[in-house]
């Protein structure tokens, strides 16, 4: 899930060695946390969050695959 | 890193030519760079030369998105094929198969979108003249884009007879344009679209 989120995101930015994930296993579900540079907020948010809601549709179905479920949290 | 050859000739078209050759690409693909110009020289005898020129093969956008395109779907583990890649009027369709298709897909295509809407943004990151990237699963778009035309007749003709407009449910705007396409030519009928994303729909209507 990590690896999924950082690439989509690195992919997107300006900034890519400023990308930061992290992954918060649980048993049933996965938090995962995408950090980015200031000025790239806007990259990885887009018009009213359609970017991150894409990422999180993404991310949805890899965790499905798992059979998990994900929360994709943009964090400053 | 870009593939990239220097070459020289009598003329500048010489040059690129010798240089196309020897990388087995079309001129679409490549960028010219003129390194020396070439000079007849005074009498055709004296301080003559040659063209120099450095010819760079461009990646393919096509290629750049299904390497993309690759790198998600495997970081996703899913289990999958692209079966075709096209590459046409600024459009980029590409075909995936595989046992991971429902997945892939999601409910009522939202997983596909958002997909395809992430891809075309990181293709034309940068580009000036943009592309547009349409993702299919076993041909699950074409299927839909079928059943949508048909609809879309369906409903002119149901407002030919009752002489009412025909508002139609929200559609994204790929399936709007379908419609919108579709009944372009009739003579009467005018279709438009109305209200705000994501609740935007089509109104097929008569023509006065």
């Amino acid at each position: 899930m990590k690896d999924l989120v950082e690439l989509i995101a690195k992919s997107l930015v300006d900034n890519p060695d400023a990308v930061e994930v992290t992954q918060i296993e649980g048993e049933k579900s996965v938090i995962v946390e995408l950090k980015v540079a200031p000025e790239d907020m806007g990259k990885v948010i887009g018009k009213q969050g359609k970017i991150a809601k894409s990422i999180r549709a993404l991310a949805k179905a890899a965790a499905a695959k798992e059979g998990k479920r994900v929360v994709v949290e943009i964090i400053r | 890193m870009m593939e990239f050859v220097e070459k020289r000739g009598k003329s500048v078209d010489e040059a690129i030519k010798a240089a196309l050759d020897e990388l087995g690409v079309e001129f679409e693909d490549v960028e010219v760079e003129v390194l020396e110009e070439p000079s007849k020289g005074i009498l055709g005898v004296l301080g003559k030369k040659s063209a120099l020129v450095r010819v760079s093969v461009r990646e393919k956008p096509e290629e750049k998105i299904k390497e993309t395109l690759v790198a998600i779907l495997d970081s996703m583990k899913l289990e999958y094929r692209i079966e075709k890649v096209e590459y046409e009027q600024g459009m980029v369709r590409i075909n995936i198969v595989g046992n991971d298709m429902g997945l892939l897909i999601g409910r009522k295509g939202e997983t596909l979108n958002s997909l395809q809407f992430l891809l075309g943004l990181i293709a034309n990151r940068g580009r000036e003249d943009k592309i547009r990237v349409v993702l299919d699963v076993e041909d699950y778009r074409l299927k839909r884009e079928e059943s949508l035309r048909s609809l879309a007749i369906k409903l002119s003709n149901k407002v030919k007879q009752t002489r009412k407009s025909v508002v139609m449910r929200p559609m994204s705007p790929q399936e709007r344009r379908i419609v919108h396409t579709v009944l372009q030519n009739d003579p009467n009928i005018v279709t438009f679209s109305q209200g705000e994303e994501p609740n935007r729909k089509v109104v097929i209507s008569l023509k006065r």
